[in-house]
């Protein structure tokens, strides 16, 4: 019962989150003068009888209000409006571009949490020791190192002595998993390193501090002086109650990984949601941005709503409220 | 016999204790005291200074190379194919880039637009972050509910998707930048901030303060902030490089500085196209960028290392424990601690 009313709390303060994240586009985006919307559709060359016809076409002459009205009832029905261009629908093509980005992000989380919760937890255990140190500059390198950069470097370093000498089965581009798994992964192995590791050295840090500061507590003093095996304190008592700092940090990092996400696509040529933003960025093309912000805002609210419920299933002393 | 020296070193070490004039030390002496003997974290400032110089130093090379940024060297600079100079050919130390221009000129004029940025962005960030933290923890109620829930907002948007659409209504330029990058860089501060001036407003000092009728922004300014200081100055430490690495990636997608202007982000988003050929214009701006990010992010961690009055005591607790379990240590341990206690653990760390 709680449960269900925390629910329909967090989706209306999300469907509110949505609806500034669309009227802040929507002012950013329709509320430039008309003729410079129209222009950079129209041509530069254009004469002004084109121009207006374009206005008209595009409704752009119409006052701000009715406008904006006609975006909001359009969001409603699902409807992320036409592309400037080939008045494809943004839905259609934000579909189409889907696929990439859902492997991109789907193995990079996985991998991410893995090494970052994994390297932390080895570390903690082991603090002040060899690994621990590594792990520790690995920590600062991977923190210190813009994702693009990554990408170039294991472009330089990994793809191209590979291919030179013959081996061909890590390549740029995309394809998907129909064509044939190992192909896939091939394919994606790198964007995933690249997209994890930034994100997997804030975590080792994290895990890292929690657990650290965890094993100090006075429940695990009792929990060894009861006699259990270090196994039992550490996996049992300790990196349960370790982890709920960090479950509640990745609802906030999920955004910045979006970020990514755009940078990682356009180093390995992947196509995909960000890369086709960069590209719609380049053409002038607003109604693909705004479709990809506001699909954005709903990835990054859901995805908090799943990580908050995850938090309190962690977590005993957290109740849904 | 080994237990008979450890008590004699550690009756050693009370005995010799007193004998040290008692004084008050600050703080910031600590810190300083700690930071001083942390090698990585001197060899940061180090670093740091060093790239500041050669940014600042850049029109000096530039009289030394007779290689201007913007100039294009179509002859020396680009080989018979039309591909970019390999290091040390043609009197360019760097090599040159893909339309023949001098590489080192522009990674140094490339550091002068990083540094610039990663620390306006900073100051402005830790100003509004420092401000709104405050006002959110001191007054509490609907002012902290509203700016708490913004502060969760900023943090949770996806920055860079916001930064394309940014960039397409304004035009890229260095304000633009500026703005946007500090737009997401406050709330970072601002969260620890808040957090740190609830519990302080709780204290005697702040209700002797308001018992003589301070005003409250008296109390936040004057009273509550500079206790503050130590966790604003390691996030900024902090802060700098993230803004550095911010501006880079936005440059890198066409949304940040415009050629011919060099940033190392736009040197780097050309090279992509060259990585096959020419391994240098990929290596040295990365490295320049990698360097400069990670000598902020040492530095920053020594300073928070520096200023946790707990750092010491973790260490010595764990080594402690370490020299209990391996006995052939002992003997080195000792003698270690007879050349006084606080030395090792520098030399260590």
């Amino acid at each position: 019962m709680a449960l269900i009313r925390f629910l329909i709390r967090r989706i209306l303060t999300g469907i509110v989150v949505i609806w500034v994240v669309a009227s802040a586009s929507f002012l950013l985006f329709f509320a430039r003068p008309a003729e410079t919307v129209a222009r950079s559709l129209a041509g530069r060359a254009a004469s002004p009888a084109v121009l207006q016809n374009a206005i008209n076409q595009l409704g752009l002459n119409q006052p701000i209000l009715v406008q904006y009205g006609h975006y909001v009832s359009r969001l409603v029905h699902g409807n992320l409006g036409f592309s400037y261009y080939d008045q494809e629908s943004v839905n259609t093509i934000l579909k189409q571009d889907l696929p990439p980005t859902a492997s991109l992000v789907a193995g990079a989380v996985i991998l991410w949490l893995i090494v970052g919760l994994g390297v932390g937890i080895l570390s903690a255990t082991r603090a002040r020791s060899f690994f621990d140190r590594f792990a520790t500059f690995g920590v600062l390198a991977g923190i210190s190192l813009p994702t693009f950069v990554l990408g170039e470097l294991l472009l330089l370093v990994v793809f191209l002595p590979l291919n030179e000498h013959g081996f061909h089965w890590i390549q740029d581009g995309y394809v998907g998993p129909s064509g044939g798994l190992g192909q896939w992964v091939g394919h994606m192995v790198l964007p995933w390193v690249t997209l994890a590791t930034v994100q997997a050295a804030v975590y080792t840090r994290l895990s890292r501090g929690s657990l650290l500061d965890t094993l100090g507590e006075d429940y695990i003093r009792t929990a060894r002086a009861k006699g259990l095996s270090e196994r039992v304190v550490i996996y049992r008592h300790a990196v349960r109650a370790a982890m709920t700092p960090v479950v509640s940090q990745l609802g906030v990092d999920l955004g910045a990984l979006l970020g990514g996400v755009v940078v990682v696509e356009t180093v390995f040529g992947l196509g995909g949601l960000g890369q086709v933003s960069v590209q719609a960025v380049d053409t002038d093309n607003l109604p693909v941005i705004i479709g990809f912000v506001i699909v954005a805002a709903l990835f990054v609210v859901v995805a908090n709503i799943i990580v908050d419920m995850c938090y309190a299933l962690l977590d005993p002393r957290i109740r849904i409220t | 016999m080994s237990i008979a020296t450890e008590f004699a070193a550690e009756a050693h070490a009370t005995e010799s204790a007193p004998e040290q004039a008692i004084e008050g030390r600050s703080q910031w002496y600590l810190t300083w005291r700690r930071l001083r003997h942390d090698r990585v974290a001197v060899g940061s400032v180090v670093v740091i200074l060093i790239i500041t110089l050669l940014a600042i130093a850049a029109p000096l090379f530039v009289s030394l190379t007779h290689h201007p940024p913007d100039s294009t060297y179509p002859l020396t600079g680009t080989t018979a194919a039309g591909l970019p100079v390999a290091p040390g050919v043609h009197g360019f130390w760097l090599g040159t880039d893909d339309v023949g221009r001098d590489l080192f000129i522009r990674i140094l004029y490339g550091a002068r637009v990083s540094l610039f940025v990663g620390v306006v962005t900073t100051a402005i960030a830790a100003a509004a972050g420092v401000s709104m933290g405050l006002i959110a923890g001191y007054f509490g109620g609907w002012v902290d509910a509203v700016l708490a829930r913004f502060i969760d907002a900023v943090l949770a948007f996806p920055y860079v998707v916001l930064a394309l659409a940014l960039a397409v209504v304004l035009g890229p330029s260095l304000p633009v930048i500026i703005g946007v990058i500090s737009f997401f860089s406050w709330a970072a501060i601002s969260r620890i901030v808040r957090g740190q001036t609830l519990s302080l407003k709780e204290k005697e000092f702040v209700e002797a303060a308001r018992s003589l009728g301070a005003s409250p922004w008296r109390i936040m300014f004057l009273d509550i902030l500079p206790n503050l200081l130590a966790p604003v100055l390691v996030l900024a430490t902090l802060a700098i490089p993230q803004a550095i690495v911010f501006e880079a990636t936005l440059s890198y997608l066409g949304l940040g500085i415009q050629q011919p202007t060099p940033s190392w982000g736009n040197i780097l988003a050309e090279a992509q196209n060259f990585y096959q050929e020419a391994w240098w214009f990929v290596v040295f701006p990365a490295a320049a960028l990698l360097i400069t990010t990670l000598a902020f992010n040492l530095l920053g961690d020594g300073i928070r290392d520096a200023m946790d009055p707990r750092t010491e005591r973790v260490f010595a607790a764990g080594r402690k424990r370490r020299r209990r379990g391996r006995a052939p240590a002992r003997t080195v341990a000792v003698t270690a601690a007879a050349g006084g206690p606080e030395q090792p653990s520098s030399a260590a760390s």
